[in-house]
């Protein structure tokens, strides 16, 4: 796809690229409004950001890969966007739980996060992409210095691993886990690629 | 209403009224348009599956008014439209839209359910003799889900108990075991591994002799719906609904505790008895609140579990002096 170089460079791409992230927000916004979430509305909103924040950090963790394989440079320039993408669902995922399965009792949540290791786990991936989120701004770039920034963001490895914990740790209560391995495997070659880089050495990329 | 001369009066049937959900949704639907074009496709794309399903609707199956005590709990009904698109049915895949989706290829004639074990009288039973086995009733009962939600469903069926009295049990029926349908021909997920088929449910012979435990044929004055379990399932209302087992092909006298499915896949999570109980977390969520389906949505507070989903009254006696955490 050498072709695609130029458009993802265009002043436009951007942009374009927030408002797309943003859609699924939307539709569920949408959705919600006109009653057409299913007869459980609450569970459907909070699976679907659990989904969607998913689904952004496979896309933020396929961004390095992808400009190997595909041999697109410029897709760097979406990874930020991505990355806060997933955490921007992180968040809403989060809120949609504490108020809709927990009326937004402080009391209540914290005993939820406590005595349910899903939860738990689930609550540490986002704490974890807090940081990250926190310092992905050119300033705080520069602030850290690039090898103590880069460090800091390898977190985002153990974030995705912990939501992928949680979303089988709450599947796997019925055995459901056809779903989990998808991402499972999504997640494992994105890593694994790492890895492998890792192995042949330093590479000039 | 019509009168014929050679006929009497003639008057639509239950079914063929428009329930009072539908008609309400007009304004939902006004509700939509008036978000604009875009609010408008996406409804039209929402209401896809209502459409594909048509007009084809259930035969008949009215009930008296049954006269248990706890049978007609006065919370207002689930709408029809939730309670048969929101299913646990793991025959026909996970996800709770598979069933009305998939279970078309359910065949309910010919059926047969067997009955053997402890009991002096055997049988291999037709479905139109059970059928005509006991006078029909209706019966309004809460289901409560493990997961965290309910509904409210007007069964029609009648007391597992006048079966059982038939069939004469020895001294040792002190457990019953009910297996469910599994034939991979009509059931196109029997081959995940969620869970080992058939599925396999059980009760303690008190609790399959208590009045309220149904042998449900129907629901809203019609025949069951495939995905809610036909042509005859359990509703046994103080328990989670898991325990109700659906499609039932065998009944089984026993004097040894049967093992059941939930239990075996997860036995610290699914106790054999999952009586309906605030106090006893599930393991992975509280079991203290509960979401009512199509009342509690997104901008109504979940509503308390009742100990013994409200059956207390008539149920709690069977369990006195249990020890309902380790028991669970």
């Amino acid at each position: 796809m050498p072709g695609a170089g130029p458009l993802l460079l265009h002043p436009a791409a951007k942009p374009i690229a927030l408002l797309a992230s943003l859609l699924p927000l939307a539709w569920l916004v949408a959705a919600a409004f006109t009653d057409q979430l299913g007869p459980n509305p609450a569970e459907a909103l909070i699976r679907s950001t659990g989904d969607w924040t998913l689904r952004f950090l496979c896309l933020t963790l396929a961004v390095s890969p992808l400009r190997q394989w595909a041999g697109l440079p410029a897709l760097l320039r979406f990874r930020r966007l991505l990355g806060l993408c997933a955490f921007f669902y992180g968040c809403v995922h989060f809120a949609s739980y504490a108020w809709l399965d927990k009326d937004l009792v402080p009391a209540d949540i914290w005993h939820d996060i406590l005595k349910r290791p899903f939860i738990l786990v689930g609550s540490a991936a986002l704490l974890g992409m807090l940081p990250l989120a926190l310092t992905s701004f050119n300033r705080a770039i520069k602030a850290l210095g690039g090898r103590r920034w880069q460090a800091l963001h390898r977190m985002v490895y153990a974030v995705a691993l912990l939501g992928l914990l949680h979303f089988y740790w709450m599947r796997s209560a019925k055995n459901n886990v056809a779903e989990v391995a998808v991402y499972g495997a999504v997640i494992a070659v994105l890593l694994g690629w790492r890895l492998a880089r890792r192995w042949r050495g330093p590479s000039p990329a | 209403m019509l009168y014929l001369k050679d006929r009497g009066f003639q008057h639509a049937q239950a079914s063929e009224i428009t329930p009072r959900e539908v008609y309400e949704q007009r304004r939902s639907l006004l509700k939509a348009l008036a978000l604009g074009a875009g609010g408008a496709a996406l409804s039209t794309w929402a209401a896809r599956d209502a459409r594909a399903e048509g007009p084809a609707r259930s035969t008949p199956l009215p009930g008296k008014r049954s006269a248990v005590a706890g049978a007609l709990v006065l919370d207002k009904p689930t709408s029809l439209d939730d309670v048969t698109s929101y299913n646990n049915f793991y025959e026909f895949g996970t996800d709770k839209a598979d069933p009305a989706r998939r279970a078309g290829s359910l065949q309910t004639r010919p059926w047969t359910v067997a009955v053997e074990g402890a009991i002096r009288k055997p049988k291999v039973y037709d479905l139109d003799e059970l059928l005509r086995l006991a006078p029909m009733e209706e019966r309004v009962y809460r289901l409560r889900c493990v997961e965290g939600w309910s509904m409210v469903i007007p069964w029609v069926g009648y007391s597992l108990s006048e079966l059982i009295r038939r069939l004469e049990p020895t001294g040792d029926a002190k457990f019953v075991e009910f297996t469910t349908l599994a034939d991979p021909k009509q059931m196109p997920a029997l081959n995940s591994r969620v869970l080992s088929w058939p599925y396999v449910e059980g009760l303690r012979m008190d609790e399959a002799m208590h009045p309220l435990t149904l042998l449900a044929f129907g629901l809203y004055g019609e025949v069951l719906p495939h995905q809610n379990g036909a042509p005859l399932r359990l509703a046994v209302p103080w328990k989670y609904g898991f325990k109700s087992g659906k499609s039932l092909v065998k009944i089984r006298f026993t004097d040894k505790q049967p093992a059941t499915s939930w239990n075996r896949s997860a036995p610290h999570e699914y106790g054999f008895y999952s009586n309906v109980n605030p106090n006893v977390d599930h393991p992975r969520w509280s079991q203290a609140k509960e979401r009512r389906i199509g009342e509690d949505g997104l901008f109504a507070r979940k509503r308390p579990t009742l100990m013994f989903n409200g059956y207390e009254a008539q149920v709690g006696q069977l369990y006195a002096g249990m020890d309902l955490v380790n028991q669970f």
